[in-house]
């Protein structure tokens, strides 16, 4: 597979019904919209059903899309429908906002010298694959971030779509993405900090 | 605008680490954290945290679920090329 290929030429591709388009969507998408899924409802099995939906329905509807430069955004539209059912006793759960002044440090002026409590991040490890303890306390971090701006974190940070992209998916402005992307970083980063605190506390 | 505290500069970090901020406010930055090692502390932390989610992509997949929905997946597309006349079979033409 070559990763600088483009969506839009591998979405040719499939419509074309050019040999290895299948398999190369099916390898791409497949892990990404599980990822998404996975955070978004919080249930591997939710997950799994959902990323089978979204694929099914993406062969479904292949006919109408107009823009297929825009196939990821339109991909990951489909997949946000498939969690709003998945999840639909808690639609009418209400609108939890975060704070930009609880997730901020608070420095601390020490005669000339500020000073911030902060853990010490350096000790962190690269390659989050090799440490299942962070990985699953980052996970757990994102989870637990309200809904609006978890959907903005994984679509910008987790699967690489771009502010204009998150904004299409969402039904929100690109301010609104930028926004609630802060936010829900700073949200995340905090609970990584406590995390490593009370980590560093142990040994 | 102009960025005097720190709590003014945490709250365009996101932006800055995605270059999405104007050259005057980028200049501004820099210039405030060249000297506040606090500021300093707080963005490399808030770039790790940006560098451990991109890393969580497509971690923990489960392949033999995947697997076992490929046929039906497979299904779907030949039906998508029937009805809207992609080259897969190529021997009809």
């Amino acid at each position: 597979m070559d990763p600088a290929r483009s969506d839009a030429a591998l979405v040719e591709d499939l419509i074309a019904g050019r040999p290895g388009a299948f398999e190369e969507f099916v390898e791409l998408y497949w892990p990404k919209l599980f990822q998404y899924s996975y955070l978004m409802c919080g249930q591997r099995e939710d997950a799994e059903e959902v990323t089978q939906e979204t694929l099914l329905k993406v062969f479904e509807k292949l006919d109408q899309l107009r823009e297929p430069e825009r196939f990821k955004a339109w991909v990951f539209r489909i997949a946000r429908n498939a969690c709003y059912m998945k999840r639909r006793k808690s639609v009418f759960a209400p609108v939890q906002e975060l704070s930009l002044d609880e997730l901020m440090p608070v420095t601390q002026e020490d005669g000339d010298q500020r000073r911030l409590e902060i853990a010490d991040w350096s000790s962190l490890p690269e390659d989050i694959a090799l440490q299942s303890e962070l990985r699953e306390r980052l996970e757990a971090a994102i989870q637990s971030l309200p809904e609006i701006y978890r959907a903005v974190l994984i679509l910008r940070d987790i699967e690489g779509l771009s502010t204009q992209e998150t904004a299409e998916v969402l039904d929100i402005t690109e301010d609104a993405v930028k926004t609630r992307l802060h936010r829900a970083r700073l949200a995340v980063r905090s609970y990584l900090d406590e995390y490593l605190r009370t980590a560093g506390a142990r040994t | 605008m102009k960025l005097e505290r720190c709590q003014d500069v945490f709250a365009l970090l996101s932006q800055y680490l995605d270059h999405e901020l104007p050259a005057d406010l980028c200049d501004q930055i820099e210039a405030h954290i060249a000297d506040c090692p606090p500021c300093v502390a707080f963005l490399e932390s808030l770039r790790k945290t940006v560098e451990l989610c991109r890393k969580l992509q497509a971690g923990g997949v489960p392949a033999a679920a995947r697997d076992e929905h490929r046929r039906a997946l497979q299904e779907a597309y030949q039906r998508f090329l029937r009805e809207h006349g992609g080259c897969s079979d190529s021997s009809n033409s």
